[in-house]
């Protein structure tokens, strides 16, 4: 599938084409999460389905409930023991595999990322339930760590036989003194990931925000919100945070320590990089404690200066405003040079991105960066709201799918709610363009004309790369060999490989040159499988 | 060796109505092996006269996988051999993966091969077919004839027609087939004409009609079955004609469940209104 498209695609052809490939109910439902992007002159964009079921034996890139949970959310966090109760299988496999990072002060500091634990359940744990084997499990880990706390995540199983395991928390929590908590993220819980990360968020907000009121000695307090680490991208927004007199009290999740989540109340401002994973805290956050939040986004070299503006601005204070432009100047220059030098070989070259909840819009700035046109994008796991922008979110059905995730109800705080900014403040701010709690979405920053597709399918990837022969297809792991093997580059934006970081001004710089490096040296053309090189076998029956 | 399963609505008698039936065949000189299915474990007790059983998944979890086949079977009357699946207690676990897991041993232990020389085995389910658990006995051919205990009570026949619903979709794939509805009676008005009615609807039999017979609780009570406790008592016969019955049955059918609104009909033309 080598060379390059001569003639201009016309997505609605294009998608009468993919979907005429489906049976009538498939299309049917395919057909609105298919959209040709388009924005109108009050900067409107169409509506796209998302967050709905996939069809049997679609091949999805989607994860379930227990992996958004477990995995994305509180897996990065260090300190905390998590137990996953269930057969070894999914604690098995969900054992350290995103390459979220971590860095304790010292190798005496507690980091149980390394280990996974589980309760392991057997036949016998299914007929006569799980609780026992999962007491003993908290008590075994306790013993031998003494962990500042113990969360459990509930598997597939565990929801069909109905253990307990909130009360079992509650009951090891007032037996050994430590906070444990659980979470019900069975896999079946949602349509996507996405139902673990609020199911999570819940959790943590519930059970570990709040738990202590020390506050910070520091001028400028901020909450990183929706930063997983990945390759070290938390470690570059920390150094660039860190460079402007910024400073982190906690990170959801990447890099975090339990005491941080507790602490997390005491910032004065909430940050928001994944909207889609972690927005739920944020709003929680603002509810009961005062807290207002703002989007950022430190993926591309321009939108983390913005993004690190944005933040000074919300402090409206002049000695940090100019210690960002100091930081913003001071870091460019070496980012521009590499960015005209890649520009000038990626220029009009073309982009896929189907990944994640924010990957998949953030990341387009880096390719806009170095010259490079996205041509498609779509999320696994997103909602409308993350396509559209958050002014839909009152249109959006709630079906019985997300009936199963607990909606909490929170209120002021009495003792601890503390408007960080007066409504006079936040008007002032708001009139002079300043937004808070707003996501824009990912549509109203793509072309006129671009494909975006929800949950996109392993048949339709395979359409579009025929199609459109892009010179690079971001995804994860599940589609990176398809699409090696069809003679596409393909980067992980995940795991990103074995790269990384690629967030803030360093991250930038490594990214343009591993684009670079995947465009123009594109191995996977010259991949030719035997039967494309040597004509096919021939035989006959042996009766002929 | 003929595999039955006797399913039938909580509380109508199968329990009561297996052992006696199975203490009929045994007189008649058959060799009989009965497997309760149900958690409470009381499948066994009037053949093993109230003797409390080890169950097959409580010596599993005492044992371990190194369990003998004696551990988890007992000699009851007429040297009957009855085993007990057992299971969580109430609100606890799965008790239909409770049930496949003790079949699977049972099967594994060797229990229902040729040189046990059985005639007969007797799967006694619990209830409903609530779950796939619980539907374990008439699957994978592990039973191949069902008979259904009912009574002219409403909700004994809607059971009965819920049954008959489960084993038409494991008949087309694993052979199982109906092999009669056995009226076990509670003096409801026409309560004969009305199951053989719902018989003749469902394709099958009434099998036997087994009157009400105070007998039966003074036998339970002694924890025997009535051929034990009284056996020259008329309904020591009635369990001795079911079992003739059972033995000579030829009449085995796919059924035909009934639409709800057919069976309601049926209740109001032969009972209520009647």
């Amino acid at each position: 599938m080598t060379g390059k498209r001569t003639e201009p695609i016309d997505p609605e052809k294009l998608k009468k084409e993919i979907l005429a490939k489906y049976p009538a109910k498939v299309a049917r439902k395919r057909a609105k999460q298919i959209v040709t992007n388009t924005i109108d002159d009050a900067g409107d964009v169409p509506q796209v389905q998302a967050n709905v079921r996939t069809v049997p034996g679609i091949i999805t890139q989607r994860g379930c409930s227990y992996a958004g949970c477990k995995g994305v959310i509180l897996g990065p966090t260090r300190d905390i023991v998590n137990i996953t109760h269930g057969p070894i299988g999914c604690g098995y496999y969900s054992w350290l595999t995103r390459r979220n990072q971590t860095k304790p002060p010292t190798d005496q500091d507690e980091n149980y990322m390394t280990y996974c634990f589980s309760t392991d359940m057997q036949d016998e744990d299914i007929v006569f339930g799980g609780e026992k084997k999962l007491k003993a499990a908290i008590q075994e880990a306790y013993d031998i760590f003494k962990p500042k706390a113990i969360s459990i995540f509930s598997t597939c199983p565990v929801g069909l036989i109905g253990d307990d395991v909130h009360a079992v928390a509650r009951e090891m929590k007032a037996k050994l003194g430590i906070n444990i908590f659980g979470f019900s993220c069975e896999g079946y819980r949602g349509v996507s990931q996405s139902a673990g990360h609020h199911i999570a968020n819940n959790g943590i907000f519930s059970h570990v925000v709040g738990e202590d009121d020390s506050v910070m000695d520091a001028e400028y307090k901020i909450n990183l919100l929706g930063e997983y680490n990945i390759g070290g991208d938390g470690f570059e927004i920390d150094r660039i945070l860190e460079k402007c007199g910024i400073s982190v009290v906690s990170t959801f999740s990447g890099n975090s320590t339990y005491d941080q989540f507790a602490n997390s109340h005491t910032a004065d401002l909430n940050t928001v990089m994944c909207h889609r994973s972690i927005n739920y805290v944020a709003d929680m956050m603002e509810e009961k404690y005062g807290i207002p939040w703002i989007k950022i986004n430190f993926i591309g070299a321009k939108s983390t200066a913005k993004s690190l503006r944005k933040i000074a601005a919300y402090f409206e204070d002049e000695a940090l405003m100019k210690r960002v432009e100091d930081v913003i100047s001071e870091e460019l220059p070496e980012i521009e040079a590499k960015r005209l030098e890649v520009k000038e070989r990626c220029e009009g070259k073309t982009a896929m991105l189907f990944v994640g909840g924010s990957r998949a819009h953030h990341y387009q700035e880096l390719f806009k960066e170095i010259g490079m046109t996205v041509v498609s994008a779509g999320y696994e796991f997103a909602h409308r709201d993350d396509y559209e922008g958050r002014k839909v979110i009152p249109d959006i059905k709630i079906d019985a799918d997300s009936r199963n995730i607990e909606e909490l109800t929170v209120e002021k705080d009495p003792d601890k709610f503390k408007a960080r900014k007066t409504e006079e403040e936040i008007k002032a701010l708001e009139d002079s363009g300043y937004a808070f709690k707003d996501y824009k979405g990912m549509m109203p920053e793509m072309d006129n004309g671009t494909l975006v597709i929800d949950d996109v399918t392993q048949f339709e990837t395979e359409t579009l790369l025929e199609m459109y022969k892009p010179d690079i297809y971001c995804a994860g792991i599940k589609e990176k060999y398809a699409i090696q093997k069809s003679g596409i580059p393909m980067k992980q934006l995940h795991s990103y490989d074995a790269g990384g970081p690629y967030a803030g001004f360093r991250g930038a710089i490594n990214f343009y040159e591993e684009i670079d490096r995947l465009v123009n040296a594109n191995v996977w053309q010259y991949l030719e499988a035997p039967w494309q090189a040597a004509p096919q076998l021939s035989a006959k029956y042996a009766w002929e | 060796m003929r595999k039955i399963a006797i399913y039938g609505k909580g509380g109508i008698g199968k329990s009561t109505t297996t052992q006696n039936t199975v203490a009929g065949l045994v007189e008649a000189g058959k060799k009989i092996m009965v497997v309760g299915c149900d958690p409470k474990a009381d499948s066994t007790r009037l053949l093993l006269n109230g003797l409390a059983q080890k169950t097959v998944l409580d010596t599993l979890r005492d044992e371990g996988e190194d369990v003998l086949l004696e551990d988890v079977r007992k000699q009851g009357y007429g040297g009957t051999l009855c085993t007990e699946s057992g299971g969580p207690e109430p609100g606890v676990g799965c008790a239909g993966r409770g049930i496949i897991t003790s079949i699977n041993l049972l099967e594994q232990l060797g229990a229902y091969s040729e040189d046990q020389e059985l005639d007969y085995v007797f799967y006694d389910v619990l209830g409903d077919v609530v779950c796939g658990g619980f539907a374990m006995p008439i699957r994978e051919g592990k039973a191949q004839e069902i008979y259904i205990v009912v009574s002219g009570e409403m909700m004994a026949m809607y059971a009965a027609n819920n049954i008959c619903k489960g084993i038409v979709k494991f008949a087309q794939s694993g052979g199982v087939r109906l092999g009669g509805l056995i009226c076990n009676s509670r003096k409801v008005d026409n309560e004969r004409a009305m199951i053989e009615v719902l018989a003749q609807k469902l394709g099958t039999q009434m099998i036997h009609f087994v009157p009400r017979d105070n007998m039966v609780q003074h036998a339970e009570i002694n924890r025997k079955t009535v051929i034990d406790f009284a056996p020259e008592h008329t309904q020591a016969d009635e369990y001795r004609a079911l079992a003739k019955k059972i033995d000579e049955n030829e009449m085995f059918v796919i059924p035909t469940p009934l639409e709800i609104e057919e069976l309601e009909a049926l209740l109001i033309e032969y009972g209520i209104a009647a």
